[in-house]
């Protein structure tokens, strides 16, 4: 059995009082939702937080009306028709359905980036004395870089980005209310704007024509190692993009390119070419590097075509396997 | 704290359990309860070997933690049986998947059975596109699937059949 380290476990009933111990406990505290991020790399010690807070019990959590409470399930999500299509379609491309039972929203925007030599057991990354994410000096990906360039691969984030929501954090000293996009940080390591004392509470989510398309070896349980999403958004088309850099990203060269303008066959094209200029996936995860990198404007054109009403129904089956009825 | 102590309904039975609270609902079981039936794979989430239901949805009990299982009800494949009038004989998915050949090395059998319980309790009568979406999370590494999809559907006409007895 891969035992999980010892941790000490509160399940406050009341967001105040789950506020009040991270504010004592900081950095040695962790919160756990469906666990189904956390448990995994605690057994492989890639963490040991001394306190475990469930948020589980908290009522502002559960909300699933207009605004989205954190602890709302990826299956809540994905059976929710008033939701808009990218996010259910990303949810529903989460792991597993078992899975997707346990975990939440907000575990979701909150997952720790991953990569190959981090995502391991505690003897494999002995073996190659640590790297820089854990323990270690050196990143095996990249041995120059003094930044870890472990890779977001969260799939909800890029569909909520590319349909603008924003996120409230709450703490025992206050409130705050952040676009999305700005609860990222483009490094591995130090990836969430989110203090140790703030909870993910809930989210705002716009409704708009979305989509969301993944690319990953198997058709369950594979993390993206590519998730383009598009939304229209005031008449423009939106991309952003996720698996492709620590942090999932709007894209701005090319949505300050598509603004105003038709979907075309030109206009997706040179989208595509902008887009996947920005993607910047490293060996780290599944399938060829190149290969990856190359596809990407390929992905952005089934998304853009999608949006603009193609039938792209052939080429959803053939990548995406099952999706939100 | 070094026990812990939680109550919880197992395969229909109240049971008060005092165990080490680092433990996963897997651990519980096997370890604490004697319930072996339950299987261990990957402990990471990746295989669905140790798929069990919880409050009636399949969930897997590696990654889940014991402390958090208070109150909720849990059934495992030892339940499974006497789920099904009263415990005449075996469930009809159990049946089918015996006669058909669903099982080789039976190790992903336990969640398999399980999450396909589940799906049925939602949709008795899945298309076999739905049934292969609802298993796409337990990993067999012997039959190729076929045997277990046509027995998910011979167990679903089964249990249509034996209700309307
Ligand atoms: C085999 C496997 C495959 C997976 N595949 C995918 C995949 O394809 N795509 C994908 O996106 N994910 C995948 N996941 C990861 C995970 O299952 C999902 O991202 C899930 O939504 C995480 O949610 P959770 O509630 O389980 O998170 P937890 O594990 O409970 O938490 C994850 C992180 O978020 C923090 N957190 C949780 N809730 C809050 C909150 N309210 N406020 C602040 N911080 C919070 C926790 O402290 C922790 O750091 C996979 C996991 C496994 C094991
Ligand atoms: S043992 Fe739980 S998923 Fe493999
Ligand atoms: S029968 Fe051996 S793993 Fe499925």
């Amino acid at each position: 059995m891969m035992r999980l380290p010892w941790f000490e476990y509160r399940a406050p009933e009341t967001l105040a009082e789950a506020a009040q111990i991270l504010a004592g406990e900081g950095a040695n505290a962790a919160l756990i939702a469906g666990g189904t991020d956390l448990l995994p790399n605690m057994k492989r010690r890639q963490m040991a937080p001394r306190v475990l807070v469930s948020v589980r019990q908290i009522p502002e959590l559960r909300r699933n009306g207009s605004v989205l409470g954190a602890g709302v399930t990826l299956t809540e999500i994905v059976h929710k028709p008033a939701l808009p299509l990218g996010l259910r379609q990303a949810a529903a491309q989460v792991a597993t359905v078992h899975l997707r039972n346990m975990g939440t929203i907000g575990g979701n925007l909150c997952l720790d980036t991953r990569c190959n030599y981090y995502n391991q057991n505690y003897e494999w990354r002995k073996a190659i004395d640590f790297c820089l994410k854990k323990d270690g000096d050196i990143c095996w990906v990249a041995t120059a870089s003094k930044r870890c360039v472990a890779m977001s691969s969260t799939d909800c984030a890029p569909a909520l980005l590319a349909l603008g929501a924003r996120v409230r954090l709450v703490s025992a000293t206050g409130e705050r209310e952040i676009a999305l996009e700005d609860l990222y940080n483009n490094d591995g390591i130090d990836y969430l704007r989110r203090r140790p004392d703030e909870i993910l509470t809930e989210l705002s989510v716009p409704s708009a024509p979305s989509n969301y398309w993944k690319l990953r070896r198997r058709g369950a349980f594979d993390f993206p190692v590519l998730g383009v999403a598009a939304a229209l958004i005031d008449g423009s088309a939106r991309l952003a993009l996720g698996a492709v850099a620590s942090r999932p990203f709007l894209v701005d060269r090319a949505n300050d390119f598509l603004r105003g303008k038709a979907l075309s066959d030109e206009v997706i094209e040179e989208a595509g070419r902008l887009a996947a200029s920005r993607a910047k996936p490293m060996d780290n995860a599944d399938l060829d590097l190149y290969w990856r990198k190359d596809v990407s404007a390929a992905f952005v054109g089934y998304a853009l075509r999608e949006l603009r009403g193609d039938d792209m129904r052939e080429t959803r089956r053939r990548i995406t396997r099952y999706q939100p009825a | 704290m070094t026990r812990a102590e939680i109550s919880l309904s197992v395969n229909g039975e109240p049971v008060e359990v005092t165990f080490a609270p680092y433990k996963t609902l897997l651990e519980l079981l096997r370890e604490d309860l004697a319930l072996t039936g339950t299987k261990h794979g990957c402990e990471l989430g990746e295989c669905g070997a140790c798929a069990v239901l919880i409050d009636g949805e399949p969930q897997l009990s590696c990654l889940l933690l014991a402390l958090e299982c208070a109150g909720r009800s849990v059934e495992t494949v030892e339940g499974m049986a006497e789920s099904w009038q009263s415990g005449a004989g075996l469930h009809p998915l159990q049946a089918a998947f015996a006669d058909l050949g669903a099982a080789q090395c039976g190790y992903c059998t336990p969640g398999i059975l399980l999450t396909a319980k589940a799906l049925l309790a939602h949709e008795p009568e899945p298309s076999r596109e739905r049934i292969q979406e609802a298993i796409s999370g337990n990993l067999c590494r012997c039959t190729g699937y076929q045997q277990i999809v046509e027995a998910i559907e011979e167990g679903a006409r089964r249990m249509a059949d034996e209700s309307h007895r």
